[in-house]
């Protein structure tokens, strides 16, 4: 997928061929009287691609989502689906379908007549017979074929999940609108549903646009993810780029485990200076940074060396076993705790360090991401 | 405690059994039972007076539910959309109109009606060609609009609470779904909240059918069930009242029973 497309659009540029994409935003804002929820988003998202909002609670990922759906209008700015601008266009004109974080799913109706809602609703209408039809053929896709004529209190959980799907992708939506979905699901069923949904998503090529506030759900499942954070979108970028290259210490911290080292670099100088008087060679990236800055460091980029030639030494805490993995805290002088994640296949056949050893703390320079304090 | 929890409730039911009682007395004195009769309840219901005062005591209950059903409902609909301070303020609003005590509600509609139709009824006249100017007046239609507008509060907050515990969701899943806002509600919120709509209907008559103070301001010289009730206990007490009586008593029991039913079955349904 051509990333370009994808970028963050800086504000006054023009449009490119709108028919590329499905979802476009720009310059848009939406603000509930005084407060401000959203602001400066400007965003495309290509025909096909599954998009991540990732952000906390707050961050103003589902009043993007809503935006989309047209449950909410943007104070400023524009919203675009498929190149048609969409200000002031009520949902129900919308060719979107929404999965909503509680299903939503229609009580008093079955599992069937759920799903065939939005046929029947089309203009021109859609003959009963294929009503019926798209109905049971979506069913059959989430898995729940027979089901058709259940009352909704009678499905577990994870299959009103999938009646909720259902209902949104009968309707051939241009873009599919997904509202943290698994929530409310227990882990194992969530994990399942998450590989059913990508399976689904390329089989279907519709756009989905996921929110999440799980940083793993958005890395595993989308193409592109795009990291909120107080109504601005703070960096857009497929999950690898996101996860290895964070622009700002708020994404390293959000997205996966992060150790923040405080430390200053001086202006023309090479290295970093640690809060504890360590130098470090600058990572390449750094270049142009100077004065008091903070350094992320992933806990898997560390390893622990006993020979003592690591730059930095520590005593061991805590160590959690996680089974194909261990996880230690190791409290070094000046600096604080650190967590340090260890594969087990790298520890010399279950050598692992134990709480209250002196170790060192091995790490390349270039896996520091410096950030301005 | 036992004593006192059972003495309190003696108290409160003894009079009504006794009430039940003596509806199937064949005697005429109220003291002592004689033996097991319908004689009065035929005596009264071949009691032109009273079977008039309850033929419009019915009309009054079924038009004034009818109007408070349609219209509370409409309130609680519209309320939804209110910002949430202005909807405090009419929350509290339709509170109070159920804590005034009816006394208070009867006077001031009774003050309200006749300052109306003191400025409506020279009017009328003023620009009526004809001889005839027809009059406003105290009747059907006042005690109507007065059991009407305090029934309608009742109806608003039952449909209201039943709106709240829905949520917004199933609404905007169904626009969402290509319905109009008309379709949603045909489809999705009306089958969702008639019961509690039902509900507020069997109240709201209830309490009309029942309702003494509010109708003896404003029904002029219309005669309903409780004024009859009232005027003839002025002759004393009569097995042919207790007869009617444990008529009133029993069509409330039921009405009030459906609407229990009702509200509850749909919470429990929501509950899951």
């Amino acid at each position: 997928m051509d990333r370009e497309r994808f970028q963050e659009r800086p504000q006054g540029t023009d449009v490119t061929s709108a028919s590329t994409n499905d979802i476009e935003f720009r310059s848009v804002a939406k603000r509930y009287g005084s407060v401000t929820a959203v602001s400066d988003i400007n965003l495309t998202v290509p025909k096909g691609a599954f998009v991540a909002l990732l952000g906390p609670s707050g961050c103003g990922k589902t009043t993007c989502l809503r935006m989309i759906g047209g449950f909410e209008q943007p104070s400023e700015g524009m919203v675009y689906i498929g190149g048609q601008p969409m200000n002031g266009v009520p949902a129900y004109r919308r060719p979107v379908n929404m999965v909503f974080q509680q299903y939503a799913l229609f009580p008093h109706l079955d599992v069937e007549q759920n799903v065939a809602y939005g046929l029947k609703q089309m203009r021109p209408r859609i003959p009963a017979a294929e009503i019926t039809r798209r109905a049971q053929e979506a069913l059959e896709m989430v898995r729940l074929g027979g089901f058709g004529k259940r009352r909704i209190h009678e499905m577990s959980g994870g299959q009103q999940q999938r009646v909720a799907l259902a209902r949104a992708i009968v309707n051939k939506p241009k873009v599919l609108l997904l509202d943290e979905p698994l929530a409310a699901l227990d882990k194992k069923l969530r994990t399942a549903m998450q590989i059913e949904l990508q399976s689904l998503q390329r089989e279907l090529g519709i756009t989905f646009v996921l929110v999440t506030h799980d940083q793993e759900e958005a890395l595993s499942m989308s193409d592109f993810v795009c990291v909120m954070s107080t109504g601005r979108i703070v960096q857009i970028g497929p999950p690898q780029e996101i996860y290895d290259r964070p622009a700002s210490l708020f994404v390293a911290d959000f997205v996966g485990k992060t150790n923040r080292i405080a430390g200053t670099i001086e202006p023309g100088a090479g290295a970093v200076l640690l809060a504890n008087g360590v130098g470090l060679a600058k990572p390449a990236r750094a270049n142009g940074t100077a004065g008091p800055v903070m350094v992320a460091l992933r806990p898997e980029a560390i390893s622990l060396v006993r020979d003592g030639s690591a730059a930095l030494r520590g005593t061991v805490t805590h160590r959690i076993f996680l089974g194909s993995s261990v996880e230690y805290s190791v409290e070094v002088e000046g600096l604080g705790d650190f967590l340090v994640t260890a594969d087990r296949r790298s520890l010399n056949d279950g050598d692992l360090a134990v709480p209250g050893e002196r170790i060192g703390l091995s790490f390349d320079p270039n896996a520091m991401h410096v950030f301005p304090a | 405690m036992r004593v006192f929890i059972s003495s309190v409730y003696l108290f409160l039911y003894a009079p009504i059994v006794l009430v039940v009682l003596f509806s199937f007395n064949a005697g005429r004195n109220a003291s002592e039972f004689t033996g097991f009769s319908l004689a009065w309840y035929g005596k009264a219901l071949g009691n032109t007076f009273l079977v008039s005062a309850l033929q419009n005591s019915l009309i009054i209950a079924f038009t004034s539910a009818t109007l408070a059903a349609v219209f509370g409902t409409m309130a609680a609909l519209g309320m939804e959309r209110l910002g949430s301070r202005m909807r405090a303020l009419f929350d509290a609003l339709f509170a109070a109109a159920i804590v005034v005590p009816g006394v208070v509600i009867g006077i001031a509609t009774l003050v309200a009606l006749v300052a109306v139709f003191s400025f409506v009824n020279p009017t009328i006249a003023a620009l009526w060609p004809g001889d005839q100017p027809p009059q406003l007046g105290l009747g059907y239609g006042s005690i109507i609009a007065a059991h009407g507008l305090f029934s309608m509060a009742l109806v608003t907050m039952i449909v209201k609470a039943r709106i709240a515990s829905l949520g917004r969701d199933i609404v905007e899943a169904s626009g969402d779904l290509y319905a109009t806002p008309l379709t949603t509600f045909r489809l999705i919120l009306l089958p969702q909240i008639l019961p509690s709509i039902l509900a507020g209907f069997l109240l709201a008559f209830t309490f009309s059918f029942d309702d003494f103070i509010i109708a003896f301001f404003v029904a002029g010289s219309k005669t309903t069930l409780p004024i009859y009730v009232f005027a003839s206990i002025r002759r004393g007490v009569t097995p042919e009242i207790n007869a009617i009586a444990t008529l009133v008593l029993a069509a409330s029991l039921l009405l009030i029973l459906t609407a229990r039913v009702l509200m509850r079955e749909k919470k429990s349904k929501s509950g899951e």
